[in-house]
């Protein structure tokens, strides 16, 4: 590790630590009703929504009601993601002429099981990509159809987050806000304005933006170069400020024209954790005390940079089977060093390891290095980070309602451990509570475990419809022995995890794939969405109770260590045997040199 | 049931315009104004055609070239409607004898026995990579210059100019771009045939 790598990291924790209050000071304003500096130029937009859509903006919902939005919400944007899919070779802006007789050489055909799991993708925030974006997709779908969805799941996160929080705030109430109202609210005074200035910022840096078809360029050796096109930085922006992280491109972040430089990449970055880190302040300002929110940033900022030095300790020390063959794996000043492989020289070793990190703790998904490619315990951290339940920092709302879910669960065993009944910020902590965090936390980790257990054994025929000419669920992967398991067990936990990464060897795009990895998808959002806002509606009808000496306080240091301990150890019994039989066996064969 | 539903459609229409139509639109319209050139690919130019996108690598074989970083983006690298990574493990053997070839041809060819640099011999993420490190230029400069007839003194003095810093100073690697570098030389040492 070099003294430069790691200054990049520190830099990067302290200005998201300081960008948390400002951003949760705002949000907290926005979804209260407050006035800000945005009102005077966008409340008339926020208006116009409302009356356009049939909201009335003083109207609460009780928690089914919300509930029931977020599904309707959610099942419209479905249809409307798989049709315009479907139909995009009759519709405008597709240029390269995809889904038609005329399309080129090199593209994908829009399958209805690849129009399913895209569409699934990015409703339920995951944007694992199983499409190749200049191969497959129009402009037309790029953009009223994913990017849309990056602002509409991104938001309906948000949404759900700010109404758990009432129901901790809230007393002795029936309702937890307005689905409608949130949702407008994120998009237009939060969404909009920080795309539109992020996608300004990363088009005068490269980031490229039009609606041209693709360039011929003859290079000059005098070969034909087909430069892909498009409109990327609308997308760029809100695919991160959202923690979407579908790429426009195959490559998604690791391509130059999402991402050109190492100045770009770092606003990415900070793109990713802004809101995300900004939430737990407006949690602790919605709730009445600011040291809640803090108690939850030190939480999951301890968690992170575990993470981040552990991956790049390993991709730093790189692979000994390179450096056998005379490959140099010390950094230089004139070269980087490390696992280079899946890597873009602008960013080197400790910008990729710090992106990847955050990129799987936010569940964004994004990435800028082929994450099938690092070293086995650089590959676990995002293993980890994903199966642990997207909750440091995790995707905006999806990490803090997760997180909260911990919080009621550390709660409950350290009233356990004592004895009492559990409180967390004056809310007893009852059966109701408890039932529902557990119902989300078995359903995620059992898809995540059952269908990597079913791909690693089920077997098809030759050409069958369900797994083309790959035969078995084990013929799609890229890699042989551990590595290959861990392809099977990263593509599930993306998407239980909503993360939407991937250890992209694997070959997805055959309806088994598309099919499982989407119904983890679905259950992965909505069951963890339905059970959370079902605690927050009963939560809310409580009464708070007063702070007495046999309180567990949960803003101090005691509080966070047993937060973190319940994310590991939940996250380490449930997945500690399926991570032996990947990335650490895989460690260890490594140094002994065996190779598949 | 229906009422509750009927919000949901009209959002969903609602914001397909304001934000997959109305967002990327003003952006397009913003960018092609005040950035054309980025907005555009970056594309770089000689005798009035394009040449390639100065953001974008590009394959280069001939001796008189700097060569760029293996490309796993399409069937013979350097696809730019194709990126990609080789996403083969550390533990894979393919990968394995994809470098121990590219090593021993790339010390036939540079005429050296030390280790190489990494990014040399391994496949960028996005199979685009612009960059080599300034190490991978440096040890191709005796070869270029050979083939150019020109001394190896003055091909480092242009790697050394076509060396990009860290941004900000502090900000991922230093780095040289390949086809820009590239484009220099046959400004400045044109191959007399």
């Amino acid at each position: 590790m070099t003294g430069n790598g790691l200054f990049q990291i520190l830099i990067y924790l302290v200005m998201i630590v300081a960008l948390a209050k400002p951003m949760g000071v705002f949000m907290g304003r926005v979804f209260a009703g407050e006035r800000t500096f945005l009102h005077p130029l966008l409340r008339p937009l926020e208006r116009l929504c409302y009356a356009l859509a049939g909201v009335r903006e003083e109207a609460e919902q009780r928690w089914t009601q919300y509930a029931g939005s977020v599904l309707s919400f959610s099942f419209f944007s479905f249809l409307f993601v798989y049709a315009l899919q479907r139909l995009q070779g009759m519709l405008p802006l597709n240029p390269a002429a995809f889904s038609t007789h005329r399309a080129p050489a090199n593209a994908t055909a829009m399958t209805p099981d690849l129009a399913f799991n895209t569409a699934v993708s990015f409703v339920t925030n995951t944007n694992w990509q199983s499409y190749v974006g200049e191969t497959t997709l129009s402009y037309l779908v790029q953009m009223a159809a994913l990017t849309v969805q990056n602002f509409a799941s991104a938001a309906a996160g948000v949404a759900i987050a700010i109404a758990l929080i009432r129901g901790f705030a809230r007393q002795q109430a029936s309702s937890i806000g307005n689905f409608w109202v949130d949702l407008t609210r994120a998009v237009v005074y939060i969404f909009l304005p920080l795309s539109l200035a992020g996608a300004l910022f990363l088009c005068s840096q490269g980031v490229i933006q039009n609606l041209a078809p693709y360039t011929q360029a003859t290079t000059l050796e005098g070969k034909t170069q087909v430069i892909a096109q498009g409109p990327v930085a609308s997308q760029e922006a809100i695919k991160m400020i959202g923690t979407n992280g579908g790429g426009f491109f195959n490559a998604n972040s690791a391509h130059p024209f999402e991402n050109p430089t190492p100045l770009t990449n770092f606003v990415q970055m900070l793109m990713i954790f802004l809101i995300p880190a900004g939430l737990t302040y407006t949690f602790g300002r919605m709730v009445g005390d600011t040291r809640q929110g803090w108690a939850l940033l030190a939480a999951m900022s301890v968690l992170f940079l575990c993470g981040v030095l552990i991956v790049y300790a390993a991709e730093q020390s790189g692979n000994p089977n390179l450096s056998k063959i005379g490959v140099l794996s010390a950094a230089s000043d004139t070269q980087p060093g490390g696992n280079m492989e899946g890597k873009e020289v602008r960013f080197g070793i400790a910008a990729t390891a710090l992106f990847a990190t955050i990129t799987t703790a936010a569940s964004c998904g994004a990435v800028i290095g082929m994450h099938d490619s690092f070293t086995p315990i650089g590959g676990m951290v995002p293993l980890f980070n994903m199966q642990s339940g997207e909750v440091i920092f995790g995707g905006t709302g999806a990490g803090l309602y997760g997180m909260l879910l911990f919080a009621i669960l550390a709660v409950f065993i350290a009233g356990l451990m004592v004895g009492r009944t559990p409180e967390y910020l004056g809310k007893k902590i009852e059966a109701k509570e408890v039932k529902m965090a557990m119902l989300a936390l078995i359903a995620t980790s059992s898809v995540i475990l059952l269908f990597t257990g079913a791909s690693s054994v089920i077997s098809f025929a030759k050409d069958s419809h369900w797994n083309g000419s790959y035969g078995a669920a084990t013929g799609n992967l890229n890699n042989g022995g551990p590595h290959g398991f861990a392809e099977i067990l990263y593509a599930y936990s993306s998407g239980a995890g909503n993360n939407g990464s991937a250890f992209a060897g694997i070959s997805a795009n055959t309806p088994w794939y598309n099919l499982t990895i989407g119904l983890s998808m679905l259950v992965g959002r909505f069951l963890i969405i339905i059970p959370m806002l079902a605690a927050a509606g009963s939560l809310a009808a409580k009464k708070k109770l007063a702070v007495t000496t046999g309180t567990l306080p949960t803003h101090g240091p005691l509080f966070v260590t047993l937060l973190i301990g319940t994310v590991i150890i939940v996250g380490a019994l449930t997945f500690f045997p399926a991570l032996s039989l990947s990335p650490i066996v895989e460690h260890f064969l490594m140094l002994e040199g065996r190779l598949f | 049931m229906w009422k509750q539903m009927m919000p949901g459609l009209r959002m969903t229409l609602l914001l397909t315009v304001l934000t997959g139509l109305i967002y990327p639109g003003v952006v397009t319209a913003i960018c092609q104004m005040v950035f054309p050139s980025q907005a555009n690919g970056s594309l770089v130019y000689r005798g009035g055609k394009v040449a390639g996108s100065s953001l974008i690598g590009q394959s280069f074989t001939r001796p008189e070239y700097f060569r760029p970083r293996p490309s796993a983006a399409g069937s013979d690298g350097y696809d730019a409607s194709a990126s990609g990574g080789s996403n083969l493990g550390p533990t894979s053997q393919k990968l394995i004898d994809r470098v121990k070839a590219s090593a021993e041809k790339a010390r036939v060819e540079e005429k050296i026995t030390a280790d190489l640099p990494a990014d040399m011999l391994t496949a960028s993420a996005s199979g685009l990579d612009p960059h080599v490190s300034p190490a991978s230029a440096q040890l191709q400069a005796p070869r270029v210059a050979v083939a150019r007839g020109a001394s190896t003194a003055a091909i480092l003095s242009l790697v050394e100019q076509f060396t990009e810093g860290r941004d900000l100073g502090f900000l991922g690697e230093p780095r040289v771009n390949v086809l820009m570098l590239n484009l220099e030389l046959d400004r400045k040492f044109p191959l007399t045939k």
